[in-house]
């Protein structure tokens, strides 16, 4: 065969080779990032479900040789946080009841935010959005001083009204407390992803209702919010993984019995009497971690969608 | 008795204004086209009117009710969009039945009244749908039915048609057309469509700058517009204009047209205009519809005074009725209209006939007609 024949030849069958070589790299490359991700996590439910001495005696990657679960058992049920022995279970309670609220209500208020920031303009709106957009750019560390005055002030006034009613009415509860911070502080997020979807929404399904004769807020239940499953799903996943992964805050102002699930599993991680208890710490970091690849495995998908939603029209 | 009246009308977004003092009534029943070019500020009358924008100086008055600070949903109107805006998220008949329900209209109630709007349209078998499921001209016909659910007294619409495409927007001007004779509720209706705004209107307003130019009814607006912008602007092809001046000859004064390297084209003045206090020279614009524009055979039988000329075929385009021939006069295209079987070429002379009955004059200093 000549030179000739061979690029003549070659637009033929190129194409077939190339994607075929193009593939195996590509699937090589996703396949060693995969291992790499994973590997990790192998290891920790490996030795999640192996007894204490498999592991000191033993190499890591090895298969269990005895499953058991009850490292599991202990983490849930019986680990000791500090001084107390009931596992993590009271803490991922906590926990949940710091997160549910804390993301309903900072997604509801971004919603609302949104929704005035671009149907109801006012003189300033601009301002107004750029320092919401500024607290998105408030490290963490820097307001702790001042929330701690904040809540203080909030504690002394939960400790008034008990003296005076019998009930603090959740003044200086920490959980309550932890929920007003994650709200406060999460709103600036929520508020420019709802106003970046809203912005994009047209005015004139607004104007409609308005001559429909709707009120502020019925447009904003019957139209806006029932069009907003998108974004809103964007804004709970990314509020949920937030909050609660959340350990600053929760170690800071949550202390003991009240302390969110982050909080009492470095405390079970980190006790240093005794035997490291590898299979109980892995266990404990599973059962900590588990929530948020949930909410990611349920509505990922969505997670996608929603966040092109706004970048691309149509 | 009219049922819109608006009054010295002004708006502005800060310095800029967008209506100048606008005045127009509307009789009930009756049937009001904004027209103008993009930017005229005829969608922000409409929206005044909606109540979707505050005024800044002037009246609305909707029946007998100054309307300027009330409420849209107050103003006993219903207005159709350009998007239509049909809620997405509820079907057919929850949109129609969302301002009942607003209003506070008892279930049953809502339900016969969004079926007798369904049987009107003819849209019986959608209402289960979300407007997703639905074509351009179903949702369109949703968005009418929103409107005609409300019996309100004045319909708005805003470029209703524009996002269809040229055969729907044909069928749906006559369903609009259909509605309003059925309904005889006053309507008033926004377009850049001067096609749309011959066919519906009853009365037609040409608005430039946020100015009125001319109000009136379609047979005024098209055969004598009151300035050279409503006579250029209202339709298609456009008037053809042509620079001419005013000369005494044998103490009759005519209108003679220059052309460049031909013999002028002379004409007595037309009946409409009156060109009594202009003087030898004076500068005219002499404007003249290319369906006035013909030849000896296709030129009105009727017609009562016409002018001949000669002038090369430059151009020629069959519109399948009639066939559009352009030439040149006084440096001007013009257009003619001619029978479809005129046998014309391009590149020869033609003899062209102007029937002078439907001529009009300006002044090119004011551009108003004489």
């Amino acid at each position: 065969m000549s030179a000739a024949d061979a690029l003549l030849a070659a637009p033929s069958r190129e194409p077939g080779r190339q994607s075929n070589v193009t593939r195996v790299v590509i699937y090589g490359l996703l396949i060693v990032f995969a291992i790499i991700y994973l590997l990790p996590l192998l290891v920790m439910v490996m030795t999640s479900l192996k007894p204490l001495p498999e592991i000191t005696g033993g190499n890591m990657f090895y298969l269990p040789q005895h499953p058991t679960f009850e490292p599991w058992a202990k983490a849930w049920g019986t680990a000791c946080v500090g001084l107390t022995c009931s596992g993590l279970k009271v803490y991922v309670w906590n926990s949940v009841k710091m997160v549910i609220p804390s993301v309903l209500i900072s997604s509801l208020l971004g919603a609302l935010n949104g929704y005035v920031l671009t149907k109801w303009r006012f003189p300033g709106h601009k301002l107004v959005f750029g320092m919401m957009l500024f607290a998105c750019f408030i490290p963490f560390q820097s307001v702790l001083i001042p929330m701690a005055t904040i809540l203080g002030q909030l504690g002394a006034i939960g400790q008034s009204l008990q003296d005076a009613l019998g009930t603090s009415l959740g003044f200086g509860n920490p959980t309550v407390n932890l929920v007003l911070i994650h709200v406060v502080y999460g709103l600036g997020f929520t508020t420019l992803f709802f106003r970046n979807y809203y912005e994009t929404f047209p005015n004139e399904l607004i104007r409609a209702a308005q001559m429909d004769g709707a009120s502020f807020f019925q447009i904003f239940r019957r139209i806006l919010l029932p069009n907003s499953a998108p974004i809103f799903i964007v804004t709970v996943i990314y509020q949920f993984t937030n909050i609660w992964n959340d350990f600053l805050f929760g170690s800071t102002f949550a202390a003991g019995d009240a302390a969110p699930m982050t909080v009492a599993l470095y405390n079970i991680v980190n006790t240093s009497t005794g035997v490291i208890e590898y299979n109980l710490n892995m266990a404990a970091a599973i059962i900590a971690a588990a929530p948020t690849l949930i909410v990611y495995v349920i509505a990922g998908r969505y997670f996608v969608r929603g966040l092109m939603a706004g970048a691309v029209k149509g | 008795m009219s049922t819109l009246e608006i009054r010295s009308l002004r708006k502005a977004f800060g310095a800029v204004e967008i209506l100048k003092g606008i005045d127009i009534s509307l009789e009930k029943g009756g049937f009001l086209v904004l027209v103008g070019p993009s930017g005229c500020g005829k969608s922000t009358l409409l929206n005044t009117i909606a109540g979707l924008e505050s005024i800044t100086s002037g009246e609305i008055k909707i029946g007998d009710r100054v309307v300027n600070d009330l409420h849209p949903s107050k103003r006993d109107i219903a207005m159709v969009f350009q998007s239509y805006a049909l809620y997405p998220n509820m079907s057919v008949s929850e949109n129609i039945a969302f301002g009942m329900e607003m209003r506070g209209v008892p279930k049953p109630e809502r339900d016969k009244a969004v079926v007798a709007v369904a049987k009107t349209l003819q849209m019986e078998h959608l209402l289960t749908r979300r407007p997703s499921q639905l074509s351009g001209g179903q949702r369109q016909r949703v968005a009418m039915g929103r409107a005609l659910v409300r019996q309100p007294q004045v319909f708005l619409f805003d470029e209703p048609l524009s996002n269809l495409d040229a055969k729907l927007r044909v069928d749906m001007r006559v369903e609009i057309k259909r509605l309003h004779q059925q309904t005889k509720t006053t309507t008033v209706y926004v377009t850049h469509d001067q096609v749309e705004a011959m066919t519906l209107a009853t009365k037609i307003a040409v608005l430039k700058d946020g100015e009125l130019q001319q109000v009136g009814s379609p047979y005024e607006i098209y055969n004598s517009p009151s300035n050279l912008f409503v006579a250029d602007f209202m339709g298609s092809p456009s008037m053809n204009l042509l620079e001419g001046k005013v000369t005494k000859t044998n103490g009759e004064k005519q209108i003679v047209i220059d052309r460049q390297g031909h013999a002028p084209i002379v004409l007595p003045a037309p009946a409409s205009a009156d060109i009594g206090r202009l003087g030898d020279g004076a500068k005219i614009i002499l404007g003249i519809r290319p369906e006035a524009v013909n030849d000896d055979e296709s030129v009105d039988r009727n017609a009562r005074s016409v002018a001949r000329f000669d002038a090369k075929v430059e151009i020629i385009e069959p519109a399948g009725p009639d066939t559009y021939v352009v030439t040149h006069a006084a440096g001007k295209e013009l257009t003619a209209r001619m029978r479809a079987e005129t046998p014309v070429q391009v590149g020869e002379n033609h003899t062209f006939t102007l029937n002078l009955d439907k001529a009009v004059l300006f002044d090119p200093q004011t551009t108003r007609r004489l």
